[in-house]
């Protein structure tokens, strides 16, 4: 009864408030639609990355890629002759946790650059503070559609130097169909994991466009050590092929399992198995599988390799797709920023929404009217140990 | 005229606090506000847990799913109605009632799960207990991801921001009211004795398993508000939001407060929230220091910051001492 | 038929595993009544001892049965140091406080352990250390450069998974016209048996067994009987901790990926198939293991594999709601 009582005057005194509210929110975006210009004569670039948790060397590697692009235009004299510095807050792998970080270096350290996050769901929740407070925001690496759309309207200030999961699910579709020659492929999605989930939707529908036949769609979680299950009901449907959109971690340990059960056919994934460590621990069993990716470091054009070498001077080792993803992004951003008529967000915005044809390492980039980067992918395929550059597919 | 007296000691808080609330919110900077509805969301969770867990006595580590339920239901709410004003009332006013709306559907459907979930779990006792609403916390997220209406792994985005400091605070008030108008009760005293002794409560007539139902049901209301003040901050609702690391956050909280005790889980819930703000650096240590406070206390201090004592008992007991001419 | 066949051995592969984590919960429940929360992540921290010991060895280019007697002899000895650890300090202090209090401590060394083990590596976190003084505008001091140089720098391990090396060489055979056994899923099998035999054996014919069991009926009399009641409980719990160490080594030879949150999952399955079978009875827990591993088999092979981990939960509930003593366990009265 008691409790009753006090949710009614929890009622009553709402209603006081509905009468009365203000939303005071609502009308920020118009005040700060123009984010203070860079006070002084310094830019500082804000990083929100998954620097701990399970998805670690995405964020470690994206920072990597940002730091050495910003060295790189410092060494040059900055942009517009002022020196860049960078912060990185991490996400620990949480959307709720991209967010207090995004509100950080926008509101508290008023960053004039925003980058970040690899995974869709970060960025999504980094996506309306860059928005309400009219900071320019990049994402590297987040793939699906909803980051820089939010239903019908594409949200004014946020732009993405990668291709979307539309695009990746039928690159590998029409792989499989066109070169592969394939018509049953069986898939092996990650539930738990929105990437994974979409890729392998986009791929399904692509592939059944395309006249093939998906004969099997089964799914795991992340972290699972088990796969049998799973591939025991494939294998014994007779796919040509399996669709792996997953992160690497698990996808190494699927191509053993599914070779210890005998299962002869190749692999097919997306950008999600770049890592070094996929074949460290998938071993021979990922030995002639395909995936797509967002660059080959064998490419041998001298832009890329330039890259490499600098990258590996600098931190060592190779980079890998999304440290060169966060290179481009914080590369585009600094091109923007130097064309910008001043440094207010609203006029970065506009330059980046304006570049064209830029000469990125992942491909030449030119953002569209959904603030997308219309770029081709490459099919990698896994031989003797490393990745091979096998075909690049344009949009 | 006590019924009167009754009432004016529920709902005074309510009016202090909205006046006090305003001013608050026109005062604070953005970031700061953010600041105040991560605390508003975490003392609702510690306080809402407190009941179960410090009132009653059992030991529920699956708090988060009821967050996810209620923030889901509100979520399909405000993404429903997104596009609909209410006739007749400005847009501020329109968007208030349907935000009061998806939270009172949060709140109903969290009971709802709390009563599914309470019903056959509060048989058992003690460990299982724990273990079994572990297993449910698990069940429901896996449920979410498998759901397509809700979006799945992926979740619902776009939620409009209505939660603001005024809310944030009165869900505050609510809860705390709630708690304390419970404690004070004769319900309130039959969730005591179940927690002093279930099987002499039982012997004396109390209902054991019907009260831990109904506390059950009650936590997990407020613990759905607070999931839906959260997710229409940030705007976005995942199921990786809602995990048992999640639950053992809220449980520290209650821990390190005093079960049993309101102010102690405001207290705890409101210093670790800034505490953590405070050390964005020091992310990585974060769990590594809740579980190293958790061993040191149950090692030390069980009992917490402020066992079973309420800050606003102190008053009247020192008074009470001050009548008594000095020391007892 | 033969789909079926692989499911059924790949069913009773996994369910071996957690019958031999199921093992050790279901001791250490039986004489302190207290679900050690822990026990999962002594598994993922044996696993990891065996991944230095193989990377110091150097197993993975080199292997000989030497080594691999090396690997799991000493991650064994390590998983027991560190169950007795566990016991010792955070376990026993509060041997007279409501069990409540035990279990939220379990729960707090369970975290430690994974949230621990995802911590960058000592040397990488004294670098760390240097750069925040260098950023006030302190300078470091040569010795306390030089100590840092001391850390480890390999542990604690960090967050990304870690390739583990085969401690012996993998066979596959193909039986009974398309069914893949390896010789891991048979040694897996054959152990866990071989255990269950031998605690059995130990709890109903030794002495050991019997103080065990006193221990496990009334500790406190126990004690005034002259059984050294603390002995009793640290050998069962590095008994129990010596268990998940061979299943951790037997899981990452044959699934060669370890992380420090692989013991989560498998820590909270073995506790079902522990209660399944009848918490504090050693053959219900194999029974429990086996049992669970099929139906999670089952259930993903051929129904929604994406409901793989809610099978377990689910088992557990229906148990606890329908037979809480488990199928072998007995009933047990609460006397006031």
């Amino acid at each position: 009864m008691r409790a009753v009582r006090a949710v009614a005057l929890l009622a009553a005194s709402l209603a006081a408030v509905a009468c009365q509210s203000k939303k005071p929110e609502a009308e920020a975006p118009a005040k700060s639609a123009v984010a203070p210009a860079p006070s002084g004569d310094k830019i500082l670039v804000g990083h929100v990355g998954s620097m701990t948790g399970s998805e670690a060397t995405f964020g470690q590697s994206t920072d990597n890629g940002i730091r050495l692009a910003i060295e790189q235009w410092n060494a040059k004299g900055g942009v517009k002759g002022k020196p860049i510095s960078l912060r990185t807050y991490d996400s620990q792998g949480k959307p709720e946790e991209a967010a207090v970080a995004a509100t950080r270096l926008i509101v508290n350290d008023k960053v004039n650059l925003l980058l970040g996050e690899v995974a869709s769901s970060r960025s999504l929740a980094m996506a309306p503070v860059a928005d309400a407070n009219g900071t320019p925001m990049i994402t590297p690496s987040s793939t699906n559609p909803r980051v820089t759309k939010d239903k019908d309207k594409v949200r004014p200030y946020v732009f993405r130097v990668c291709f979307i999961d539309p695009f990746q699910g039928t690159v590998m579709a029409k792989f499989a169909r066109e070169k592969l020659k394939i018509d049953k492929v069986a898939i092996l999605r990650d539930v738990g994991n929105d990437y994974s989930m979409g890729l392998a939707d986009y791929f399904l529908a692509k592939f059944k466009e395309l006249g093939g036949t998906v004969v099997d769609d089964q799914s795991y979680k992340a972290g699972d050590q088990d796969f049998k299950a799973q591939l025991t009901a494939i294998k014994n449907r007779n796919p040509q092929a399996v669709y792996v959109p997953g992160y690497y971690t698990d996808v190494a340990l699927i191509a053993r399992q599914a070779r210890e059960l005998g299962m002869k056919q190749p692999l097919l994934g997306g950008d999600g198995w770049d890592s070094a460590k996929l074949y460290e621990i998938g071993g021979k069993a990922i030995e002639g599988s395909f995936y797509s990716n967002h660059y080959s470091p064998d490419d041998p054009s001298p832009r890329i390799q330039e890259f490499v070498k600098a990258y590996q001077v600098r931190f060592g080792g190779v980079p890998d797709g999304l440290a060169a993803q966060g290179y481009d992004a914080a590369m585009v951003g600094f091109d923007a920023m130097s064309r910008a008529a001043d440094g207010s967000g609203a006029a970065v915005r506009d330059a980046i929404a304006a570049t064209k044809g830029y000469p990125g390492v992942t491909g030449i980039i030119t953002i569209d009217q959904n603030h997308d980067a219309v770029k081709p992918a490459v099919v990698l395929e896994v031989k003797d140990g490393k990745s091979v550059f096998v075909s690049t597919v344009n949009p | 005229m006590r019924r009167a007296r009754l009432v004016l000691r529920s709902g005074a808080p309510f009016l202090v606090a909205l006046p006090l609330l305003w001013l608050l919110q026109g005062a604070l900077p953005q970031y700061y506000s953010f600041v105040f509805v991560n605390i508003a969301v975490n003392v609702i969770l510690a306080v809402s847990l407190n009941v179960v867990n410090g009132f009653t006595g059992q030991f529920s580590i699956g708090h988060a799913a009821f967050m996810a339920v209620g923030a889901y239901t509100a979520a399909l709410v405000t993404t429903g109605m997104e596009s609909f004003q209410i006739a007749g009332l400005p847009l501020p006013a329109s968007d208030a009632v349907v935000f009061f709306l998806a939270i009172v559907a949060g709140m109903a459907a969290a009971s709802l799960a709390g009563l599914l979930v309470g019903i056959p779990s509060l048989r058992l006792r003690g460990d299982y207990l724990a273990i079994v609403t572990l297993g449910f916390g698990e069940i429901i997220r896996v449920i979410i991801e498998n759901t397509k209406v809700l979006g799945q792994a992926t979740g619902i985005s776009g939620l409009p921001p209505f939660t603001n400091v005024v809310w944030a605070g009165m869900g505050i008030v609510a809860t705390v009211v709630m708690a304390r108008r419970l404690l004070l009760s004769t319900q309130g005293r039959a969730l005591l004795a179940i927690r002093e002794d279930e099987v002499a409560a039982e012997a004396m007539g109390v209902d054991t398993v019907g009260w831990k139902v109904r506390a059950f049901v009650i936590s997990a209301a407020f613990a759905g508000l607070a999931g839906v003040l959260l997710v229409h901050k940030i705007q976005l609702v995942t199921p990786r939001m809602f995990t048992f690391v999640k639950s053992m956050e809220v449980v520290v909280m209650v821990v390190l407060g005093g079960m049993g005790s309101i102010t102690g889980s405001i207290v705890a819930a409101t210093l670790l929230t800034v505490a953590l703000e405070s050390l964005q650096a020091a992310d990585q240590y974060r769990m590594v220091i809740f579980s190293l406070l958790l061993i040191v206390l149950m090692l030390t201090r069980p009992s917490g910051l402020f066992g079973t004592r309420e800050i606003w008992d102190a008053v009247p007991r020192w008074m009470r001492r001050r009548a008594d001419g000095g020391k007892p | 038929m033969t789909e079926f066949l692989q499911h059924l051995v790949n069913g009773v592969s996994l369910g071996t595993i957690y019958a031999l984590i199921a093992l050790g919960y279901t001791m250490v429940y039986g004489v302190l009544k207290l679900i050690n929360f822990a026990h999962g992540d002594v598994y993922m921290a044996a696993a990891y001892a065996g991944f230095y010991i193989a990377t110091a060895l150097d197993v993975r280019t080199h292997p000989t049965v030497g080594k691999a007697v090396a690997v799991f002899v000493g991650s064994m000895v390590f998983a027991g140091a560190l169950g007795w650890a566990i016991e010792r300090f955070a376990y026993r202090p509060l041997r007279n406080r409501p069990r409540l209090a035990t279990l939220i401590t379990a729960i707090g060394v369970s975290f430690l352990l994974e949230y621990g083990f995802q911590l960058p590596s000592l040397q990488s976190q004294g670098r760390t250390f240097e750069e925040m003084l260098r950023g006030w505008g302190w300078t470091v001091p040569g010795w306390l450069d030089a100590a840092i140089g001391f850390l480890p720098a390999s542990f604690p391990p960090g967050p990304t998974p870690r390739f583990f090396p085969e401690p012996f060489v993998r066979v596959d055979w193909t039986v009974l016209g398309g069914v893949h056994v390896s010789n891991y899923d048979v040694v897996s099998f054959l152990v866990a048996v071989a255990f269950m035999l031998g605690l059995q054996w130990i709890v109903y014919r030794t002495r050991f067994g019997m103080a065990m069991r006193a221990v496990s009926f009334d500790s406190k009399v126990a004690g005034l009987m002259g059984i050294p009641v603390n002995r009793v409980i640290a050998t069962t719990f590095v008994l129990g901790s010596v268990l998940a160490a061979v299943a951790a080594l037997l899981v990452a030879g044959s699934r060669p990926r370890i992380d420090p949150i692989m013991g989560l999952m498998p820590g909270l399955k073995a506790f079902v198939a522990a209660v399944f079978g009848g918490i504090g009875n050693v053959p219900g827990a194999m029974l429990g293991g086996i049992v669970l591993g099929l139906a999670e088999e089952m259930v993903a092979g051929y129904a929604l594999s994406s409901f793989r981990d809610g099978i377990a939960f689910a088992i557990l509930i229906l148990m606890l709601l329908v037979r809480p003593e488990g199928l072998l366990g007995r009933v047990t009265v609460e006397k006031v």
